[in-house]
C-alpha cells in the first residue's frame, strides 16, 4: 500500500524523459519505450523532482489542476499501477 | 505514392557501425558477402545520422555490427547521442572489452549494455563462437553489472542450444542479468545457410517452453525472460519489424539505410544511402521504403485476410527467400499456398540425417558467397 508519506522518485531502472516528436513524457529502458499518456506524463513529471513525498505530489497536482475535484483516488490508482510495474520507487 | 498514410516515426535506429567481428556465429544476421563491403562511415558522418534519426523521432539507439566495439570512435558517438537525448544500447559479443573501456562507456553516458552469449557451456558456447570467449564473456557480464549498468544476456536458440534453456536461464541469473533474450534464429543470411543444423525439432521445443514459463514465472520481478516459439512452428507469422518502414531504421556499416537488417537480400529494391541523401526523405519518400508500406502490395491470401493488420503478411525477406516472389505471404503462415516449403524445411532437419558441417560466419566463407 502506497502511504503518503513516503518518499517518490522514478525507479532507477527508468528514464524519464519529454519527447518532442512524440509530444509526450516517455519512460525508457532497455530497448524498449513506454509512451504516456497526458495525466501519467504529468504525475510523473512531479514524481521526478528530487525528495518529494506522496503528499507533496499531491498538493502540487491538486494545485497544477485545481478544476479535478478529486484528484487523490486518479493519483492513487495511476501510482498503484506504477509501482507494480516497477517504474517508480518508493522510501519510507 | 498517392493513398499512403503518412509514415510514423523510426523510434528504433539501429546503428550498424561496422562488419568486423571477431567471433563467427553460423547463425549471424550479416550479409553473406560481408568481406567484400569494407566501406564504414566515418564518426563525422555517423554523427550527422544520428541528428537526422533523432529531429525525426528516433528515441532508441541500438549500437551493434558485428562487433561495435571495435570501432575507436565508439565513445564520441555513446557521448553525443546522449547528449542529443537518445538511450543508447552497445549490443556486444563482449569479445574484446576491457573494463576500462566498459567505465568509459558509462563516463560517455551510455544507458544499457546487452551481451550476446552462444550458449551455457564453454565448450558449446566457443563452438558455435569459432574462438574460446566463454570465459571472457562471463567476466564482462559480470563487469557490467559491477559498474551498475541494466543488463540484457542474449542467447540466439537453435538445435545446439536449446536443450540447453534451464542452464541458460540458470548462467543468466547467476551472471546478474535484468533480461534475458531467448532470440530465435531468423532463416536468413548465415543461419539459411545453416538451417538444416540450427532449425530445432518440434519434440525439443515442446520441452523447452514449459521450462521457459516456469523459469518466467520462478525469476518475475527479478529477472524478465523474453521468449517466443519459432516462427517455422507458428503456423502464423511475426509482425516483422512492426511493419515495413514503421518504427525501424537500420544504417548499414556503409551508409545503406534499410527497413531491417537482412532487407538488402531484396531483388529490384534499391536502399538509399545516408551519404546521399537526407534522413527524412529516406524515411519520409524514398521508394525503397515506401515500397511495403500498408497493403496495396500485398497478394492473396494476405489481401482479403482480417489478420493483415495484425501481422503484415509476415516478413518480406523470408516470403523473397523461400518462394522467390517478395509480395507473396510469408510461407511460415499455414494460409500461404507455399507453406510446404516450411514443413519441407522442418522435415530436412531431422537430426537423424546425416548431417553437414556448419558454414561459420567469417570472411573465407564470406568471399566463397561472394563469388556466386
Ligand atoms: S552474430 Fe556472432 S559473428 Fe555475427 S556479428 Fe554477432 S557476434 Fe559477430
Ligand atoms: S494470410 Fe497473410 S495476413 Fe493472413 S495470417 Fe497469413 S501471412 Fe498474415
Amino acid at each position: 500500500m502506497i502511504d503518503i508519506n513516503q518518499k517518490i522518485s522514478i525507479s532507477p531502472a527508468y528514464r524519464f524523459q519529454w519527447e518532442e516528436a512524440q509530444q509526450c513524457y516517455v519512460l525508457l529502458y532497455p530497448e524498449g519505450m513506454i509512451q504516456l499518456n497526458f495525466s501519467a506524463g504529468e504525475i510523473l513529471k512531479y514524481c521526478a523532482i528530487p525528495e518529494q513525498s506522496v503528499a507533496t505530489l499531491l498538493q502540487s497536482l491538486q494545485q497544477a489542476f485545481p478544476e479535478i475535484v478529486d484528484i487523490r483516488s486518479d493519483v492513487f490508482a495511476f501510482l498503484e499501477v506504477a509501482h507494480k510495474n516497477g517504474w517508480i520507487t518508493l522510501t519510507e | 505514392m498517392a493513398g499512403l498514410p503518412s509514415p510514423n516515426k523510426p523510434l528504433w535506429l539501429l546503428a550498424e557501425l561496422t562488419y568486423a567481428c571477431p567471433l563467427q556465429c553460423p547463425y549471424c544476421s550479416n550479409p553473406l558477402d560481408f568481406a567484400q563491403q569494407k566501406t564504414e562511415l566515418d564518426t563525422e558522418a555517423w554523427l550527422k545520422v544520428l541528428r537526422e534519426a533523432r529531429a525525426l523521432g528516433a528515441t532508441q539507439l541500438g549500437f551493434s555490427g558485428g562487433e561495435p566495439t571495435t570501432r575507436p570512435d565508439l565513445e564520441i558517438l555513446i557521448a553525443e547521442a546522449r547528449k542529443m537525448g537518445y538511450y543508447t544500447n552497445l549490443i556486444t559479443s563482449g569479445v574484446g572489452l576491457k573494463p576500462e573501456r566498459i567505465a568509459a562507456f558509462k563516463a560517455a553516458g551510455l544507458d544499457h549494455i546487452q551481451v550476446s552469449f552462444q550458449a551455457s557451456s564453454a565448450e558449446l558456447n566457443d563452438y558455435l563462437a569459432g574462438t574460446a570467449a566463454f570465459e571472457h564473456k562471463q567476466a564482462i557480464a559480470r563487469e557490467v553489472k559491477k559498474q551498475g549498468y541494466p543488463m540484457v544476456l542474449c542467447f540466439v536458440l537453435h538445435r545446439q542450444n536449446t536443450d540447453n534453456i534451464a542452464e541458460i536461464l540458470d548462467l543468466a541469473e547467476e551472471l546478474g542479468a535484468d533480461y534475458v533474450e531467448l532470440a530465435t534464429t531468423q532463416y536468413y543470411g548465415w543461419a539459411l545457410v545453416n538451417r538444416d543444423q540450427l532449425l530445432p525439432t518440434r519434440e525439443q521445443l515442446q520441452r523447452a517452453e514449459p521450462i521457459a514459463h516456469a523459469y518466467q514465472e520462478k525469476f518475475k520481478g527479478k529477472m524478465k525472460i523474453y521468449y517466443v516459439v519459432p516462427d517455422y512452428y507458428e503456423g502464423r507469422p511475426k509482425a516483422c519489424m512492426n511493419g515495413w518502414g514503421n518504427i525501424f531504421l537500420t544504417i548499414a556499416p556503409d551508409g545503406t539505410a534499410l527497413p531491417c537488417h537482412s532487407a538488402r537480400e531484396l531483388p529490384n529494391l534499391t536502399f538509399p544511402n545516408v551519404q546521399e541523401h537526407s534522413l527524412k526523405w529516406i524515411w519520409e519518400e524514398s521508394p525503397a521504403f515506401q515500397h511495403f508500406r500498408g497493403d496495396e502490395w500485398m497478394k492473396e491470401p494476405c489481401r482479403t485476410c482480417p489478420e493483415k493488420a495484425k501481422d503484415f503478411g509476415g516478413c518480406r525477406c523470408q516470403a523473397y527467400l523461400l518462394t522467390g516472389d517478395a509480395t507473396n505471404a510469408d510461407p511460415v503462415c499455414s494460409l500461404s499456398p507455399h507453406h510446404e516449403t516450411i514443413v519441407a524445411a522442418i522435415n530436412q532437419a531431422n537430426p537423424d540425417l546425416p548431417s553437414k558441417a556448419l558454414i561459420f560466419r567469417n570472411p573465407k566463407n564470406s568471399k566463397q558467397f561472394s563469388k556466386i
